[in-house]
């Protein structure tokens, strides 16, 4: 069965279907929620939550709006996001961190946080600051390319660029 | 359409992030269908950020999706559609019927307690009240007793008084005790006097004829048993009653004489 037949049937309420989309995508939902959280028992429970939203929001997704992916990650990480949010504002912080994956690569495992910093590491060889950056704001913090360009003071077609070249060079580091 | 140019301006990976506007999201769907090699590099791109994130995973629990079916397995019955309680409810009904027996129940048991309460209330007036009646009797009883032991008396002389021309059909009686120096007068057979009158009693002395009064017979109308006690320490030799105006007089109204009687005749 291929990725669009088993969304399909998972949108029918197929529990089948989503135990098998759940065993494709749970280390890396959950992984993301880790990353912005930075404990593994509080992510794991978050992670647990996102795809119970995930079965009940199932009619929502659109494939003509984007990858299945792209739509479970951007629950997770408002999830994480709202978790995080929650603790700072209990602390009188008012923004997130932007650095979490460039504090993961640079200064390795936090204790809590159960990751595989090696893996991790070995992935991101190589690659600049301004790239991990730009990966943890893209695909972690869920800025939009326009709240990037803004952020890091940048041009859209810069921010396209760079992160072309930055996952290129993931790319290069799985091989 | 240069697919390759288009794969390098890095649009690709920021569809994948979900990072783009919805028009740019459109047109990337739009290009995946039509270049297969569009399609193929978004899901290289894809795969790297899986790898990524995998790597940052928190190592998942085996029995992870064990809970989160149970979780939503508890939700499902919650869904109109799988509600399993088609037809009547009659366990709901039964129940609303039980709680409406039991306020009905409980109200008439409450009011049936005031009822009660109410009751005894009054069976314990009438009680007081009978009480009341009991000892208003045993009282007019001892003094009927009293009257009846002193009339008894072996040192009593009963003086019958007699009818006179005012009124012929009168008649009283007089139990003159001298030891105690009392005299009791049964004025039962005399008429209710008129507003404004009372019966005056006197005791009388024949030779020369001489009255000294006894006392009025006042409340005549009131008094049930038309017995009166009055004082007596004179040699009388005869009693009589005249009508006399109210407050009495200091001799007697022959004409209104209605009895008289002499002692000891």
């Amino acid at each position: 069965m291929n990725l669009d037949n088993l969304i399909q049937q998972f949108q029918k309420k197929d529990t089948v279907a989503f135990e098998t989309l759940y065993n494709m995508y749970a280390e890396n939902i959950c992984g993301a929620i880790n990353v912005i959280v930075k404990n593994s028992e509080r992510s794991q429970e978050i992670c647990q939550d996102v795809f119970v939203k995930i079965w009940e929001k199932s009619n929502q997704y659109d494939a003509s709006k984007g990858r299945f992916f792209t739509w479970i990650l951007n629950i997770a990480r408002n999830a994480a996001i709202d978790e995080v949010r929650s603790k700072t504002h209990k602390n009188q912080k008012k923004n997130l961190p932007v650095d979490s994956l460039v504090g993961i690569f640079e200064n390795g495992e936090d204790l809590n946080s159960k990751m595989d910093t090696i893996g991790l590491q070995s992935l991101l060889k190589g690659l600049k600051e301004k790239c991990i950056l730009l990966i943890d704001m893209l695909y972690f913090k869920g800025y939009t390319q326009k709240e990037a360009a803004k952020e890091l003071n940048t041009p859209i077609g810069t921010i396209k660029t760079r992160i072309r070249s930055c996952i290129s060079n993931i790319r290069k580091n799985m091989a | 359409m240069d697919v390759k140019e288009y794969i390098a301006s890095g649009i690709l990976e920021l569809y994948v992030a979900g990072a783009l506007s919805p028009e740019e999201n459109l047109e990337v769907q739009h290009h995946a269908i039509e270049y297969p090699e569009i399609k193929k590099e978004i899901e290289a791109i894809e795969r790297a950020i899986l790898e990524l994130t995998e790597a940052a995973s928190p190592k998942m629990p085996q029995n992870g999706f064990a809970k989160i079916k149970a979780e939503i397995n508890d939700v499902i019955p919650f869904t109109p559609e799988s509600s399993s309680s088609k037809g009547t409810p009659w366990g709901s009904y039964m129940g609303w019927a039980a709680s409406v027996l039991l306020a009905v129940g409980l109200f008439w048991m409450y009011t049936e307690n005031s009822k009660l309460k109410s009751d005894i209330e009054l069976t314990n007036q009438e009680k007081q009240s009978l009480k009341d009646v009991l000892s208003d009797t045993q009282e007019e009883i001892t003094t009927k007793e009293t009257l009846l032991q002193e009339i008894r008396d072996r040192n009593v002389d009963v003086v019958a008084l007699g009818g006179q021309t005012v009124s012929p059909s009168s008649y009283a009686k007089a139990y003159w005790n001298k030891e105690e120096k009392k005299v009791i007068i049964d004025a039962q057979g005399l008429p209710e006097p008129p507003d404004g009158f009372t019966y005056q009693v006197w005791s009388l002395k024949l030779d020369p004829l001489t009255p000294t009064s006894l006392g009025l017979l006042d409340d005549f109308a009131s008094q049930d048993t038309k017995l009166f006690i009055l004082e007596n320490a004179n040699e009388s030799e005869a009693f009589g009653i005249t009508l006399e105006p109210k407050g009495g007089s200091e001799t007697p109204t022959l004409e209104q004489l209605y009895t008289l009687g002499a002692v000891g005749s």
